[in-house]
């Protein structure tokens, strides 16, 4: 090949990039140079400068978030689904699409980003491929219970069953977890099959682009919805290790957890990131508070310098029990009143009605805060001592009731 | 833009759960497709309440005709977008014929009407181009990157760069060589 052709062919791969103007000045000019005399590439490049032309520099419109649940609302009116989805696994349809949708708009540098996620005061620092994946890998027990595959790697000999022993994440039915409750749980401990999950599946996806790992997460996703269709009843339990809840409230704290990490992750990369639907949001609520006298036994359990006034008075019968109104401000709007003392497995009356005064007379405190917040304490995501909070009454009732919410969170 | 890649057979399976009413069926078309559907209609729209009601009247025509769909002639990404680019294109006719009222010469507005449409085109096939020559285009010509740069960026070698610049854009090229054949062709049948 003579020198000319050699420089010919070099040129000529240079005119994608001279069309979308990406060429260095000076190859530029030389390119150019070369076209005048170059009929063949002349061509070319007038085929694909035109073509960029028409690459449109204007940002297609935003598609609202709310938009997907129009359509699918329009769509369900004029044929109604014969395999809905359960009511219960409609937060969890909606904030697996909302993050989709967010991750499918980031580019390549926006994937580097690190994202901060807060918990119980201290800040995990993870890319949002890893934020994905260990959504992924947390979901996975959802896949389990489903007997849908498992997202993480079997690990050698790995036996979770020890964790498993330990009940923190509060079943209805279990007995109230006595172990200590340190403020920020240790690695291993409770959680350890957890995190060994977590690791497993990070360190198997490291090598994956981050639009695969995007993928898994949300072929996952899908699965599991479509799971939680042919299984309506939603009393499948799901164990985590630490804890065991049945499929509908699964779907609900997942949920939580999806929209909770997704804002991380919108914030590391600066794209607005909107809150659940109030209807969303308030199954979100009503999760938090029917768990929270376990979390407050745990609370009591293991630091007993928060436990507020003498605790259960002894000999106190069921008219002595403390309890305090928990009103939830905002769009999920609605009153409870919590057990601060133990209560039955479905102890919190509540939304407040006629028969708020039964057993039990006033409440000790009243509480005020809104349901994002409240939501976003339970995920540990805030700081306890710094919410803003309207309070009335027992001082020290409310602040149990705020250090106990984090303790509802897992990692 | 980017949408994770799926198996062909996926749309075979999501035509059959669309028939038997699968609401997570719809769900998944939804979330595989929106973007594209919602986009083509803002594009030639440019109205988002306009934009909204044609989304919304896409996803009722499969979700109560997924029989129309015929995967031997093309992916349900190709169907969906051939018929909002229809719909959207006849709903602009529309706009501007009641905009302009009979008797005027609509010679100006059919331009107009034939270079959204082309724009929303290109627009489409650029969305639809493999993820390693979308993401290429993207980020060095809406970043006003030179190749060098998007290279970098990338992790690939500046050859690849190039190559990738030069045939994601003869793949548009390509496209709106047809586009424009297509519309001349519908433009001699209706006068």
């Amino acid at each position: 090949m003579s020198s000319t052709e050699e420089r010919h062919d070099a040129l000529r791969s240079l005119l994608g990039a001279w069309a979308l103007s990406a060429c260095p000045a000076g190859e530029a000019a030389e390119l150019e140079q070369h076209l005048s005399a170059c009929p063949e590439c002349a061509e070319e490049a007038a085929r694909l400068r035109d073509a960029a032309g028409w690459l449109s520099l204007d940002e297609p419109l935003d598609q609202p978030g709310p938009l997907r649940q129009q359509v699918l609302d329009w769509c369900l009116g004029r044929r109604p689904a014969e395999l809905p989805v359960p009511s219960w696994g409609m937060p969890y349809t909606a904030e697996t699409a909302k993050l989709d949708a967010l991750l499918r708009d980031l580019g390549p540098e926006e994937w580097q980003e690190v994202a901060e996620l807060p918990w119980h005061g201290g800040t995990e620092r993870l890319r949002p491929a890893e934020v994905i994946g260990r959504l992924t890998a947390v979901d996975g027990f959802l896949a389990l219970a489903l007997g849908l595959p498992d997202p993480v790697p079997a690990a050698p000999g790995e036996a979770f069953a020890a964790a498993a022993a330990t009940g923190r994440r509060v079943p209805p039915q279990d007995p109230a977890p006595s172990a200590p409750v340190p403020r920020v749980p240790p690695q291993g401990g409770p959680y350890g099959a957890i995190t060994a999950r977590t690791a497993r599946l990070l360190a198997d996806q490291g090598a994956l682009p981050p639009q695969s790992v995007r993928s898994r997460w949300r072929r996952q996703t899908h699965d599991l919805v479509r799971g939680a269709a042919l299984a309506p009843q939603g009393n499948t339990p799901v164990d985590y290790g630490c804890g065991v809840l049945p499929l509908r409230d699964a779907f609900v704290d997942r949920a939580l957890e999806c929209y909770v990490h997704g804002e991380d992750v919108a914030r590391a990369v600066a794209y607005p990131y909107d809150p659940p639907s109030p209807q969303h949001l308030r199954q979100m609520v009503e999760l938090v508070v029917r768990m929270l006298p376990r979390a407050l036994a745990g609370l009591r359990a293991a630091r007993p310098e928060h436990a507020g006034a003498p605790g259960a008075p002894a000999g106190a019968g069921p008219a002595g029990r403390r309890r305090l109104r928990l009103v939830v401000d905002g769009p999920a709007s609605g009153e409870w009143l919590v057990p601060l003392d133990g209560g039955g497995p479905d102890g919190v009356d509540g939304p407040a009605g006629p028969e708020a005064g039964r057993a039990g007379g006033e409440p000790v405190a009243s509480m005020v805060l809104d349901g994002l917040e409240l939501c976003q304490l339970a995920a540990a995501h805030r700081d306890p001592d710094r919410l803003p909070v309207g309070e009335h009454g027992d001082r020290a009732a409310v602040r149990e009731v705020l250090h106990a919410l984090p303790l509802l969170s897992r990692p | 833009m980017a949408t994770p890649e799926r198996p062909p057979r996926w749309d075979e399976q999501v035509q059959r759960r669309l028939a038997r009413g699968e609401e997570t069926a719809l769900g998944e078309l939804y979330d595989q497709l929106a973007p594209m559907v919602h986009g083509l209609a803002g594009r030639i729209l440019a109205d988002p309440t306009a934009a909204a009601q044609l989304t919304r009247e896409i996803f009722a025509h499969v979700w109560e005709h997924p029989e129309d769909f015929d995967p031997a002639r093309g992916t349900l990404r190709s169907w969906l977008g051939a018929l909002t680019h229809r719909r959207a294109v006849e709903r602009l006719r529309a706009r501007r014929a009641a905009e302009h009222g009979p008797g005027e010469d609509g010679r100006g507005t059919e331009d107009e009407i034939r270079a959204v449409a082309t724009a929303a085109r290109v627009q489409y096939v650029v969305d639809s181009l493999p993820r390693s020559l979308r993401e290429t285009i993207a980020v060095t010509y809406y970043d006003g990157r030179t190749y060098r740069e998007t290279a970098r960026l990338l992790g690939i070698g500046e050859q690849a760069a190039k190559q990738r610049m030069r045939l994601g854009l003869e793949l548009l090229a390509t496209e709106l060589a047809e586009e424009r054949a297509r519309q001349d062709e519908a433009g001699n049948g209706e006068t």
